[in-house]
């Protein structure tokens, strides 16, 4: 994944190529400056003087360095200079034109999620909404905004929600998947009541830091164990969303778990349901299967695809799943994106096709049918 | 009998510590005393809650006092009707939840001298494995040293949630000396606690703690496989015990996707994932958390691309299956012969020492 490989050229004509949906593309900022036009001088300041620290030990960085520079692309940086992700016409030309991404989706990370002070948390993603708006959904018609929220702090979550309920140009909110608490706690629920009213998909992707060891054995070595880890986070998540009842108490509510794979779920599901069977006199409150509540309500995206060998086992996993729950996404510009031309080497028919790659995200997402 | 044969090789069945007064004879004089003066309690862990319905199986339950605790009581649920030839006694008492090393330590001898004396003794197709303090490593080792003169002693237990991952270098001395004396390594669901048990916080339900332990098991495959525990210690068999298994194939499909991508980051991981887990990795039967119909169990068993990895366990005295039901319907013969007796003495090294 980390080798440069020989792409199509950008200049091919994107009429060439099944149009995509890409649920998962990351606008990156050029710099922090970026966000000053919807930052108030206090949180300016108070930036420049403490910084924005997320629940790890770092000033600057990750927890766990990347494999690459910005986790991105090594192709991925604009000729005009500044961070993969930061330029919309060398997005546009690399990926949007090329691979004929008829609906992106924007997923911007590093934005306030999950930092330490509450209030600059949410002022920060206030102003990557903004951002959002000003710097890319209204200057590309195929791209839509989240809504991007201090999910730490629920009330103020809601609000944000509320803020963007009528502007069409936001179709989920977002959460990250490492949050302080599991993700069916009572103290997100005002998240959801927010987003089944406006009718948008609530989106958990991979990465943020709750404070708490990545795994429930503590903290493990190595990047590609925090990387491949992201799947039990979003497991353990998705556990909590069925045992707490948020599923059976907002029956409209859509979850759509993002860069962690999905050929957990089968498994994950059926665990559910045979403990939760044996242990049926714990959780009265729910009315039915785990399974059913993840087979309604439930979407993942595809990247990182999971890449058996023999490939027809993918094929299995996914009929377990269920042809119209998984959403393609390639994760650009980071350095793990998966390449629409190459992602889905599986004999299946046309229509499996169109709604793997594009028609299950027209469905998903709010009002882009 | 569903089709469990007669011989199997039972590697999952729990003995209970009836109550610490079982282990005051087997106790140094400082901890007997210890536990009188300070009132310690019963170090039973929020793993297995005493009433819960998976703890035990209704038709297993006896009327007062803990599941499985008698000898009498395993032989005629656990070891008579399933026609058993060897069981391996993995006992859940609370030790490594202490935060004391020298306390752990010293429960964890008198554990094992009783598991050797009650057990072992008086019961012929019993094995069991060394509890060790996991708290320290000199001190872990010391008991793995202590015990392994003793051949029914065929396994070292750890549970799946400690301070630290596996994987981490500073239990490799556990290692080395387990595969010195031949001993697998078997990795039991629970946790010590001292991390919460999910990597997102705490959890409201019991459920969620139980279904999550499968998460637990695949972060500590990836971390013994990334650290090189396999690279450093090729002989090791590692046994993960009642962690479910249907997540395997998926786990390693992702796992060897970041291999792929980051190995840069681990070169002396220098094999895939699925072949080491092939070649040192093996998965107790129960609890079967499978689709709901064979044909898909069947697709899920072609998927774990090895029949080498199970190893059959009724997990005694939980509740996982229905009458005699431990294997699953449907299994080719070869296959049902392979789990309940060809894999288990394949993995164990010395139950070909003591088993004739």
């Amino acid at each position: 994944m980390n080798e440069l490989r020989a792409q199509a050229a950008p200049d091919a004509p994107a009429t060439s190529r099944i149009a995509i949906a890409d649920g998962d593309i990351h606008p990156a900022r050029s710099g922090a400056r970026d966000f000053h036009p919807w930052l108030s001088k206090r949180w300016q300041d108070h930036i420049d003087q403490y910084g924005a620290p997320s629940r790890h030990g770092w000033q600057v960085g990750p927890a766990y360095p990347k494999s690459q520079p910005n986790a991105s692309r090594r192709d991925a940086y604009p000729p005009e200079g500044g961070r993969p992700g930061s330029s919309l016409s060398f997005m546009q030309h690399q990926h949007l034109d090329t691979n004929n991404v008829a609906l992106g989706i924007l997923n911007p990370l590093g934005s306030g999620q999950g930092v330490q002070n509450p209030a600059l948390s949410a002022a920060l993603c206030h102003a990557t909404n903004e951002w959002q708006l000003a710097e890319w959904t209204s200057k590309d018609s195929r791209l839509r905004a989240s809504v991007v929220v201090p999910y730490e702090d629920a009330i103020a979550s809601a609000a944000e929600i509320r803020r963007y309920a009528d502007n069409p140009s936001f179709v989920q909110v977002l959460l990250l998947s490492r949050t302080a608490e599991p993700l069916g706690s009572r103290k997100y629920w005002p998240i959801y009541e927010a987003a089944a009213e406006a009718g948008m998909p609530v989106g958990v992707h991979a990465f943020g830091y709750g404070g708490n060891p990545v795994t429930p054995g503590g903290w493990p070595s190595y990047y590609i164990e925090e990387m491949t880890g992201h799947s039990q986070c979003q497991q353990a998540g998705l556990t909590s969303l069925v045992m707490e009842g948020v599923f059976e108490r907002w029956p409209t509510l859509k979850m759509i778990m993002i860069e962690a794979g999905f050929a957990w779920a089968p498994p994950l599901a059926w665990r559910l349901d045979k403990h939760f069977h044996t242990l049926r006199s714990e959780a009265p409150h729910l009315t039915r299967l785990p399974s059913e509540y993840m087979r309604d309500q439930v979407w993942w995206t595809t990247q990182p695809m999971e890449e058996p060998e023999p490939r027809a086992h993918l094929q299995d996993s996914i009929d377990w799943i269920g042809w119209d729950k998984l959403i393609f996404a390639t994760d650009y510009p980071h350095w793990d994106f998966d390449d629409p031309a190459q992602a889905l080497p599986l004999r299946i028919s046309e229509q499996q096709r169109a709604d793997f790659f594009l028609g299950n995200a027209r469905k998903v997402y709010r009002g882009c049918a | 009998m569903a089709g469990v044969p007669a011989g199997a090789i039972d590697c999952d069945i729990h003995p209970s510590v009836p109550s610490v007064a079982a282990l005051m004879p087997y106790l140094e004089d400082h901890w007997r005393e210890q536990v009188t003066i300070r009132g310690i309690d019963e170090l039973n862990s929020i793993s297995y809650p005493l009433n819960s319905p998976l703890t035990c199986r209704p038709d297993w339950r006896p009327a007062t006092g803990r599941p499985a605790a008698s000898i009498e009581m395993v032989r005629a649920q656990a070891l008579d009707p399933f026609a058993t030839s060897i069981a391996i006694a993995n006992c859940l008492y609370g030790i490594q939840l202490l935060f004391s090393e020298d306390m752990a330590a010293a429960f964890a001898r008198a554990v094992n001298d009783w598991m050797a004396r009650e057990w072992l003794d008086r019961e012929p197709r019993l094995r069991a494995s060394i509890v060790v303090p996991i708290q320290n490593a000199e001190m872990a080792v010391d008991e793995i040293n202590r015990c392994a003169a003793d051949k029914r002693f065929v396994q070292v237990l750890l549970l799946v949630m400690g301070d630290t991952p596996l994987g981490r270098r500073h239990h490799w001395p556990i290692y080395a000396a387990a595969e010195k004396h031949g001993l697998a390594i078997g990795i039991h669901a629970g946790s010590a606690y001292h991390n919460p048990p999910t990597p997102v916080g705490w959890p409201s339900y019991y459920t969620e703690d139980y279904v999550g332990q499968a998460q637990a098991f695949q972060t500590q495959l990836t971390s013994l496989i990334c650290e090189g525990v396999f690279t450093k210690f090729p002989n090791l068999k590692v046994v993960m015990l009642e962690s479910g298994f249907t997540w395997l194939p998926a786990h390693l499909w992702r796992l060897t996707k970041y291999w792929r991508g980051l190995r840069m980051e681990i070169p002396w991981v220098d094999r895939a994932p699925g072949d080491i887990v092939r070649s040192n990795v093996r998965f107790s039967l129960q609890p079967v958390d499978g689709p709901p119909d064979q044909a898909s169990l069947l697709k899920l068993f072609d998927h774990m691309q090895s029949d080498d990895l199970l190893l059959f366990s009724t997990d005694y005295p939980h509740n996982q299956f229905a009458g005699l039901s431990a294997m699953p319907d449907g299994l080719p013969p070869a296959l049902v012969r392979k789990i309940a007796i060809e894999n288990p003495r394949a993995t164990y090294a010395r139950l070909l020492e003591t088993v004739q």
